[in-house]
């Protein structure tokens, strides 16, 4: 699985960052940092989650 | 308990939508038809008064990924109103007279903006709710509409607000309150978001209300009456007033109907029927209040729930207890609050500053913290989130964050 990122949508909204805080942080400067790009199987229902909640839909998984 | 084959959703946007989504994750098999009253396939509405009315996307871009998902196999009557909910026959009443049965049905038919008494016949006066109505207020500012009234600076109407003022649109935004969402955030937060608007141009009018709207006669096409005897000349007059719950088709259902349809705890309003989104009223055991929330994403969670409770049948169902959360941009500011809060709370800015417009306040009830509101500070407010879920207190609240913002010793 490889988690992907469209940030010209991303508004830092971070609410992917409530839900898998393992994968997604937004930090101090206002802006989105992706920590595991593939992260671990076990991971996978919630970064679907925080990409199915993402108001942007900036989220994408791939594989 | 009876088997559920054929689940009856009424309204088609995002709570609607994701109650159907959920029902097909969470196993079910039987038919789901999902009845809306507008004739366009499940949209995302926050973008209507920002993307959309800037003119940076189209009208189409706004549609919701799962509404064409064919997988999730969904009987769609789209452009169909319904009218009536007969409990003893389970069966939903629409518009052209059939009447389509249920083993379950989920209430998801949203909220009405309300109008100006008098205006409706007006052209030029609209409501922004619908992608129908942002198609048309952009039409209006494409045409070259360069005069805009405003009425009622909540979150609508400074969203709107906004991007007219950066379409280059002379703007003028009338409210009753003191400070724009007064009422939700208190005087405090409300004149940072005053002074955002006036820095950015708009001719903000607090403390006062539209006496009429009518037809006008010096150039202007509406001449907006306003409660201190002035008079504003506009092109387009849009009005962010508040919405009511679409609860009409309702009564006379047996349910009961108090701002919005009464569920129980779990989302329930009888056997077999749940609601949920905007029209929803239920008590948050989180905050001990019987609240009805209109944010976009309460409208996912809830109606995930209300598909699960659907799906629990007899069995006690879990009890909805969320932090509810909002987000709104406004010229390049992004505000978000998570939690409940009441203007009479306790107010203590925590990190950030006021002046600077970009924060993180806490409000304080009771010793404890009951919402954290940000201004372009998105990682606090979510981190605050979970922590209101866990019952965070006052007095620790406040401790933790001086601790965070004294400087690293030695």
């Amino acid at each position: 699985m490889r988690v992907v990122v469209d940030f010209d949508l991303c508004e830092s909204n971070a609410v992917c960052m409530g839900i898998a805080p393992e994968v997604f942080e937004v930090r101090d400067d206002d802006f989105l940092y992706v920590l595991q790009e593939e992260p671990d199987e076990a991971l996978r229902p919630k970064v679907e989650e925080a990409a199915s909640r993402c108001p942007k839909q900036a989220i994408t998984i791939e594989g | 308990m009876h088997t559920l084959e054929r689940i009856v959703i009424v309204g088609a946007s995002l709570a609607g939508l994701r109650a159907a989504e959920t029902l097909r994750s969470e196993g079910f098999e039987g038919v789901i038809t999902l009845v809306g009253d507008e004739p366009h396939a499940p949209y995302d509405r926050p973008p209507l008064s920002k993307q959309v009315l800037r003119g940076e996307w189209d009208g189409d871009r706004v549609a919701l990924p799962a509404g064409r998902n064919e997988a999730l196999d969904l009987t769609w009557e789209l452009g169909v109103v319904a009218t009536g909910l007969d409990l003893e026959r389970r069966t939903v009443v629409l518009a052209d007279g059939r009447a389509l049965p249920f083993d379950g049905l989920v209430i998801a038919t949203g909220a009405a903006p309300r109008h100006i008494p008098g205006t409706e016949h007006l052209a030029g006066v609209f409501a922004l709710r619908t992608i129908d109505d942002a198609t048309a207020v952009r039409g209006a500012l494409d045409a070259g509409a360069s005069r805009v009234v405003v009425v009622g600076a909540g979150f609508i109407g400074a969203e709107v607000a906004a991007s007219c003022r950066e379409r280059g649109v002379d703007v003028t935004m009338v409210e009753p309150l003191p400070a724009p969402l007064a009422r939700v955030l208190g005087l405090e937060v409300g004149e940072v978001i005053a002074d955002l608007h006036r820095e950015h141009g708009v001719d903000l009018r607090l403390e006062t209300g539209v006496e009429s709207i009518t037809e006008g006669s010096d150039g202007a096409a509406l001449r907006v009456q306003l409660t201190d005897e002035r008079v504003v000349g506009a092109d387009l007059v849009v009005v962010g007033i508040g919405v009511s719950p679409n609860t009409g088709w309702l009564h006379g259902s047996g349910l009961m109907i108090e701002d919005g349809v009464l569920c129980d705890d779990t989302t329930m309003a009888a056997p077999g029927v749940v609601a949920c989104g905007d029209v929803a009223r239920w008590p948050n055991p989180l905050f001990g209040e019987v609240m009805r929330v209109e944010h976009w994403e309460h409208a996912l969670d809830m109606g995930a729930h209300a598909a699960r409770r659907l799906l629990a049948g007899d069995g006690p169902g879990e009890p909805f207890a969320p932090v509810p959360f909002f987000w709104s941009d406004q010229y390049d500011r992004k505000i978000q609050l998570a939690g409940r809060v009441r203007p009479t709370d306790q107010v203590e800015v925590v990190a950030g500053s006021l002046d600077g417009r970009r924060f993180c306040a806490l409000y304080g009830r009771d010793g404890r913290v009951v919402g954290a509101l940000t201004m372009n500070m998105p990682a606090r407010v979510i981190r605050y989130r979970r922590q209101i879920a866990e019952g965070l207190g006052w007095d620790r609240a406040l401790a933790a964050a001086a601790e965070a913002a004294a400087p690293k010793g030695p």
